[in-house]
């Protein structure tokens, strides 16, 4: 069978992982000089204090949580505004060769939002509603922006982690400028020319006609610069596609070799976060105990998905059509570069598709829902994953620490009721959002208006809707029609508040943090880069996403499943 | 005060950063691609003798047998292989309508005169509706009907399905076929 070969698939999966770790661990380093303002090139330190000085500020300056989450929302809002702006007036606007009219309000709303929060839940379709003009300074830009702006709530984390009795955890204008400068241009810069030469397009050209080969009849194709915003759709864990199809399309993703490169581009800097921590702690165990965590997780959910994907779809065998079910999939990526993209995007919080998850095996769409609903933290989206694999570390650290009779500590600081407050908002706050607003969607015409797929499959898709926009992921069971204006304006709210929420309450945590004085380590202090607290906090990970969200796997997926089994 | 300073701050850094991120990035990019890559840059497009567009190597194109091989089925909006509309099916696993859509299928090859199992991806749709490739089985399938249409050896048909077979990054066999290619290559042996 050639869809399908699992010695080959496994050595596939085997050499990403192996490439992926390699490649983050020098990132990490990088990161972490990038960061601390140890990256010594002078043109670029010429610039970057020029940069300072136009904009009133300097490195000398670092702020408190309080001044840093300002910043920090102050600089989205404006960057929603502006999008929004874009949004409602492209048609007006230059660079439009398809002549593009503006996007209606509810859409315009829940799309600015959507790029805003790094979510990329697209509620229109690429190559038919988005101009070109669009696409550049509306979502290449937000793309760069949310992006960075990850990166600095990761960074001002781990400098909460890391200092002692300071109030200080920097300065976002800096942070911003250099997660943009240093990390992510450059990155993007260079993945863009490999894309290029694969053959991803990059061009200001209107929609070409054709009129076809032999008796294929005519066809229009869509063009437009896809591969400069593919790079930072992939990078900066965005997942908005410049087409309808996203990282389908074959001009989004034409090989296997560029669909591999992408994998790898999705969990590159949120893997290579845990080796930064690391670095910047100066305790590199730490570093290497959160990836193998979450290195045990993403190993687990590729295993299950790609199991549930190879023993294909009964109703389908029973048609005398055997093995993997390729509706919704390309036969170029072939089985493991399919479901190791489903995973890696769900596992990040990125959100590009090359897979349509909606027809992905019942149990093999509950792994990228599990995934998504235990809050991105395996990898998981650029800095928010990280910070919310912390607020996980610290609940481990809390619980193990109760159980044992002692104060819980991590990194020496004593974890104390306000850090569990800010952990525990960090995690249940997605949560709830899923479980209220599936439950409102459930229960009003319009939500159920929505739905697509009948039976079970159609609660999947609602649960799915709710977990990938509250976790900022952007993935779909794309049947849903998201675009009605009751998804359009709930699914804007979730955004924004599973967005924003999380970031000040980590942000919070690290001020919490970086006030406090370290304690020497004693015998009783619980050791967190031992293989045994690394079990913990999988186990701990995964009992919390499992019991909060168990009735919807069972009432969605799993019943399906045992529908399908039973030939029903 | 303090707050009007910020929201200057916040104005110029995203002024800086649009022009960089959303002008300076992609036009510069789209330059280096105009000179180092244009053929890929404009989409790969594939010319007749004439010179003239006959399609891209990467988008499928909407063939129908018993001349031409068949690609996959394509669930895009308004008509098959809708270049401007990519996307897939979205049918659930346990979706009736899934069943029909390949049943459907399966009923029109039959008449096309072939005969189960199916390679499954010849009877479903793909995820961008534009695959343009089919696996090497989906291919073998339909070399009997198309070498009787044109009054070709079958022997020679499937040669020319090996040599334009592809594979997989780290498979050292070929497991599936550019559609379009392997077309061109049937008109050039045996022209129409």
């Amino acid at each position: 069978m050639p869809i399908a070969n699992p010695p080959v698939d496994v050595v596939t999966i085997a050499v990403f992982l192996f490439l992926v770790t390699l490649a983050s661990y020098f990132l990490g380093q990088y990161l972490a000089a990038v960061f601390s303002g140890k990256l010594h090139w002078n043109p670029m330190i010429r610039l970057e204090k020029a940069l300072f000085y136009f904009i009133d500020t300097s490195t000398d300056h670092e702020d408190s949580w309080q001044g840093y989450a300002r910043d920090l929302l102050i600089f989205n809002a404006i960057g929603f505004c502006i999008l929004f702006l874009v949004l409602i007036i492209q048609g007006i606007l230059p660079l439009n060769p398809q002549h593009v009219s503006g996007f209606p309000l509810s859409q315009a709303l829940n799309i600015a939002v959507s790029f805003t929060t790094n979510t990329n839940w697209q509620v229109y379709s690429g190559e038919t509603a988005a101009s070109y003009l669009t696409q550049m300074i509306g979502f290449t830009v937000q793309n760069f922006l949310s992006a960075a702006t990850g990166l600095c709530i990761a960074v001002a984390v781990m400098r909460g982690l890391t200092r002692k009795t300071t109030d200080r955890i920097g300065n976002f204008w800096v942070d911003m400028i250099r997660a943009v400068l240093y990390v992510l241009i450059p990155l993007a810069f260079i993945a863009t020319i490999v894309l290029l030469s694969q053959g991803v397009i990059q061009n200001l050209d209107p929609s070409l006609t054709i009129s076809g080969y032999g008796d294929a009849g005519p066809q229009t194709i869509a063009m437009g610069p896809v591969a400069s915003q593919e790079a930072i759709k992939m990078l900066g864990t965005n997942g908005g596609g410049f087409f309808n199809a996203n990282s389908a399309h074959p001009y989004e993703n034409p090989t296997p070799f560029t669909n591999l490169f992408e994998i790898i581009l999705i969990l590159l800097i949120p893997a290579s976060l845990p080796f930064m921590f690391g670095t910047l702690s100066g305790k590199r165990k730490q570093g290497f105990a959160i990836y193998i965590a979450m290195l045990v997780l993403f190993i687990a959910a590729v295993g299950m998905l790609y199991s549930a994907e190879l023993s294909g779809n009964p109703a389908l065998v029973s048609q005398g059509v055997p093995g993997v079910s390729m509706e919704g999939k390309e036969v170029r990526f072939g089985l493991a570069g399919s479901i190791l993209f489903s995973a890696s995007t769900t596992a990040a919080a990125n959100g590009a598709v090359n897979t349509m998850h909606d027809s992905l095996a019942p149990l093999g769409g509950l792994v990228p829902l599990f995934l998504i609903l235990v809050g991105e933290v395996v990898f998981g989206g650029i800095g928010s994953g990280f910070a919310t694999m912390i607020a996980f570390v610290i609940v481990a650290v809390f619980i193990a620490g109760l159980m044992i009779g002692r104060t819980p500590e991590y990194l020496a600081k004593k974890i104390e009721i306000f850090e569990m407050k800010m952990a525990l908002i960090t995690i249940l706050v997605p949560s709830i959002l899923v479980l209220v607003f599936t439950g409102i969607a459930l229960v009003v015409t319009d939500g159920l208006a929505g739905i697509f797929n009948p039976g079970p499959h159609g609660l999947s898709e609602v649960v799915y809707a709710f977990a990938s926009m509250a976790n900022n992921n952007g993935s779909a069971f794309a049947g849903l029609n998201a675009a009605s204006p009751f998804y359009a304006l709930t699914g804007a709210l979730v955004m924004v508040v599973g967005r924003f929420m999380p970031a000040i309450a980590m942000l919070a945590l690290a001020g919490s943090l970086a006030k406090k004085k370290t304690i020497p380590a004693g015998t009783g202090t619980l050791p967190t880069a031992s293989p045994s607290f690394i079990i913990w906090l999988v186990a701990v990970i995964l009992i919390i996403g499992a019991l909060t969200f168990f009735p919807f796997f069972a009432m969605g997926p799993i019943a399906e499943h045992l529908s399908l089994l039973g030939g029903i | 005060m303090k707050y009007w300073r910020t929201v200057r701050t916040a104005f110029l850094l995203f002024g800086i950063l649009l022009l960089i991120s959303g002008l300076v990035y992609p036009l510069l990019l789209t330059g280096v691609a105009e000179m180092a890559f244009r053929h890929q840059a404009h989409g790969s497009l594939v010319r007749d003798e004439d010179g003239i567009v006959v399609g891209s190597e990467l988008i499928g194109q909407n063939f129908t047998g018993p001349f031409y091989f068949e690609g996959r089925q394509s669930s895009t909006l308004g008509s098959p292989y809708n270049a401007v509309q990519s996307g897939g099916s979205n049918l659930g696993p346990s979706n009736p309508a899934l069943l029909e859509e390949v049943n459907t299928t399966i009923r029109h090859l039959e008449t096309l005169g072939m005969y189960g199992p199916w390679p499954s991806d010849l009877v479903t749709s793909s995820a961008s509706g534009l695959d343009p490739h089919i696996s090497l089985d989906a291919a073998f399938l339909q070399v009997p009907i198309i070498a009787k249409a044109r009054g070709m050896d079958e022997e020679e048909v499937r040669t020319l399905v090996f040599e334009h077979g592809e594979s997989d990054l780290f498979s050292l066999e070929n497991a599936y076929v550019n559609v379009l290619s392997l077309n061109r290559a049937l008109d050039e042996v045996d022209t129409p």
